[in-house]
């Protein structure tokens, strides 16, 4: 396998870095020796077709693998260079410094500021009620979802739209002013006009976090990410620059992919 | 051209089968919701006649009879020596106040024999009836008033009709010259039928105008909480520990397997096996709604972990995520948000485990439960009786006047039945969300 310039990194340099990363469900493999950087302030798309492992990857990242009962990952994933799977790490406060979002907007019943509130709740992120107000008006603004729903945070965050609940749903991942936000295809539910704004969104977003995204969409690739990996079958096939991922890819499986010749 | 032709042949056929199948699926159809429908009819008339019955034979426990009589507080049977001392008031012979009121309307030079029948015509609680007026008024003494006291149980049955009044007729519960009493009685407007406090205010006894189920009420009320007490922590622990932490291997498995039988094993068993570890091994006090409480909470147990791992199944991995992705503690996505969400199905769960528990009749019968207890429990530690087993006993009872009793008490218990379950439904409702 042809390892590319861009993955030949310095582990210590990236934000996350895997190193021949195998991930296990019981019997069956679904990441094969996966070495991959991911940069700080910098938006990484993975792409790939269906079961080929990027929601595997991503859920590595902040460990919710952990709740997947017989997976196992073995090699090495670093976060700014330790180990994520040390034993010594704690799992609530690597998940404080990566936090997700998910494919089906899952805002918790309760109302929209208990939502976003909830993160620093748990973490003790405010010293009192002004503080956290403060924090959660921040996130809601920085989501773009303030002005929509600045008159009725005491309502249900189960009542909005779908794209205000995938907004809701960034909020609460930023109220906990993560270092990495992951994102499992958040857009896939969306129409496009909320799905629009999500990306603006993650656009702006790329200024203060380290963002990785998986997208089915080429576009929405193209749109928001500065490098693009292509999975496949659980290999890593090729890493690089956006732009260059989609106007001249190394690999042919690359090639194909993205010029829909299968997948 | 000819390709088309049987495509639209093939059609045609397709069409043509349908429509001859269609009339007949209708038919299947219809006979299918006749079904249903005859089968919905036949339960609704069923349970008709059962609550008719029920209510037919029972409403008239409610109603007791009683007789108007000028009593005359006669000092010479109250006080002899006037000095008006609590413990004399306390202790005079009422009863034979009674006799004499009872003699002067009636049978002004009764014999012996007489006196006997006019008196087996008014309750022996008529007596503590004029104790309660003179102990709570001494300034009675002397005087005469006119006083409604409660009939006894013979007449209060001749009075509704449930025991011949023609002097002679078989079956009679009162004498011809106690009938002729009667008759003189109600001519001169000297009876009426009153609502029944008795019956709610009283414990068990073995005169039936003077039983209650009021002891049995507290008695399953004491039973009931100390069941919820302990069968609702421990189930929803065991319920959240099971479904939310336990490793899946063999011995969870095992575990759900047992649970499952356990629903199922007739509760006479848990009667046994409560007589054998809570009486003889513990020592509780028997027949009390301690030992009573605990043999239900084991037969509700189950029932509520099923409902309880139920509920939180219903709870959708995508919100367990969501708070985990947020770095929530195991115990704290459990505690914050599955828990609450599956909180109205346990409760649900619990309700209609309680509803059985209230029902409970043969568990409690092995712990002693099914002895005659006349005094309101004070506490969970005295003997008492349950609604079921009072039910239980009073159908047994030799005593025709206490068939009313049972049906009433049935009532009772089952207005308790069917709140419970409304609340249960009303939890619900209240609490179903969205997500
Ligand atoms: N919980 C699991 N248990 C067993 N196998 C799993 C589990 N999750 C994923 N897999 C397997 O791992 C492989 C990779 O799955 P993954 O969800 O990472 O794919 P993906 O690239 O995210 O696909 P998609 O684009 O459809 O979301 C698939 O073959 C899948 O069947
Ligand atoms: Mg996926």
């Amino acid at each position: 396998m042809t390892m590319n310039l861009y993955a030949a990194q310095n582990p210590a340099s990236s934000k996350v870095a895997a190193r021949a990363l195998d991930v296990h469900y019981g019997e069956k493999q679904a990441l094969f020796a996966v070495d991959l950087d991911i940069r700080a302030g910098e938006v990484t798309a993975l792409i790939g077709p269906s079961g080929c492992g990027k929601s595997t990857f991503l859920r590595c990242i902040n460990r919710m693998n952990d709740m997947v009962d017989g997976a196992r990952v073995s090699g090495s994933l670093t976060l700014d260079g330790s180990d994520i799977y040390d034993r010594n790490v704690d799992v609530v406060q690597l998940r404080a410094r990566v936090g997700m979002v998910f494919q089906k907007p899952n805002p918790f019943p309760k109302s929209i500021y208990d939502n976003v509130a909830y993160g620093p709740r748990i973490h003790g992120l405010a010293r009192d009620q002004a503080e956290l107000d403060e924090i959660v008006m921040n996130s809601l603004e920085k989501a773009g979802l303030l002005g929509e729903v600045e008159d009725r945070l005491q309502e249900s965050g189960t009542g909005l739209s779908g794209g205000q609940q995938q907004r809701l749903c960034i909020a609460r991942a930023i109220a906990v002013a993560p270092e990495v936000i992951l994102m499992d295809e958040p857009c896939s539910a969306l129409d496009p006009i909320a799905t629009a704004k999500v990306e603006e969104l993650i656009d702006e977003l790329r200024e203060n976090f380290t963002i990785v995204i998986v997208t089915h969409s080429m576009q929405q690739a193209a749109r928001v990410s500065q490098r693009t990996a292509f999975f496949h079958l659980g290999k890593l096939i090729e890493v690089g620059d956006t732009e260059q991922i989609f106007t001249n890819p190394q690999q042919p499986l690359t090639q194909g992919y993205i010029t829909g010749r299968f997948g | 051209m000819t390709e088309m032709a049987q495509t639209t042949a093939a059609a045609t056929r397709t069409a043509e089968t349908v429509a001859a199948r269609l009339g007949r699926r209708y038919a299947a159809e219809r006979r299918f919701r006749a079904l249903g429908l005859a089968s919905i009819l036949m339960s609704v008339a069923f349970l008709a006649i059962l609550l008719g019955t029920i209510v037919q034979k029972g409403w008239t426990g409610f109603m007791q009879t009683q007789i108007a009589l000028e009593v005359s507080f006669d000092p010479q049977v109250i006080d002899p020596d006037g000095g008006r001392d609590p413990l004399t008031l306390d202790t005079a012979d009422y009863a034979d106040l009674v006799r004499n009121a009872m003699a002067a309307r009636l049978a002004p030079d009764a014999d012996r024999n007489a006196r006997r029948d006019l008196s087996s015509m008014v309750s022996t609680m008529a007596a503590d009836q004029l104790r309660r007026m003179v102990t709570g008024n001494p300034a009675l003494i002397g005087t005469k008033a006119t006083v409604w006291l409660l009939a006894s149980d013979k007449l209060d049955m001749v009075s509704k009709g449930q025991a011949p009044r023609q002097p002679g007729a078989v079956g009679n519960v009162l004498n011809d010259r106690q009938l002729a009493w009667l008759g003189a009685l109600e001519e001169a407007g000297q009876t009426r039928k009153t609502f029944n406090t008795t019956f709610f205010t009283a414990g068990d006894s073995r005169a039936p105008e003077q039983a209650g189920i009021w002891g049995a009420v507290v008695g399953s009320f004491f039973s009931l909480a100390i069941t919820l007490l302990v069968s609702f922590p421990l189930g929803v622990a065991t319920a959240v520990y099971l479904e939310e932490f336990a490793p899946t291997n063999r011995w969870t498995d095992l575990i759900e397997v047992n649970i499952n039988n356990l629903a199922a094993v007739p509760s006479v068993v848990f009667g046994l096996l409560g007589l054998a570890v809570f009486l003889n091994v513990f020592h509780l006090p028997r027949s009390s709604p301690v030992a009573g409480g605990l043999v239900l909470a084991l037969i509700c147990l189950p029932t509520i972990i099923i409902a309880g791992r139920a509920a939180l199944k219903a709870v959708p991995p995508s919100i367990r995520q969501a708070a985990a992705g947020l770095g929530a503690s195991p115990l704290q996505i459990v505690s914050h948000h599955v828990l609450p969400l599956a909180m109205p199905g346990m409760l649900t769960g619990t309700i209609l485990g309680m509803a059985r528990a209230l029902g409970e009749t043969a568990p409690l019968l092995m712990i002693g439960m099914v002895a005659f207890i006349v005094d309101i429990p004070k506490s969970p530690l005295d003997p008492s009786a349950v609604l079921p087993v009072q039910i239980y006993l009073w159908a047994g009872s030799s005593e025709r006047a206490f068939v009313e009793k049972t049906s009433a008490a049935i009532m009772v218990l089952l207005l308790f039945l069917v709140s419970m379950n409304m609340v249960a439904i009303i939890l619900r409702k209240k609490f179903e969300r969205r997500w």
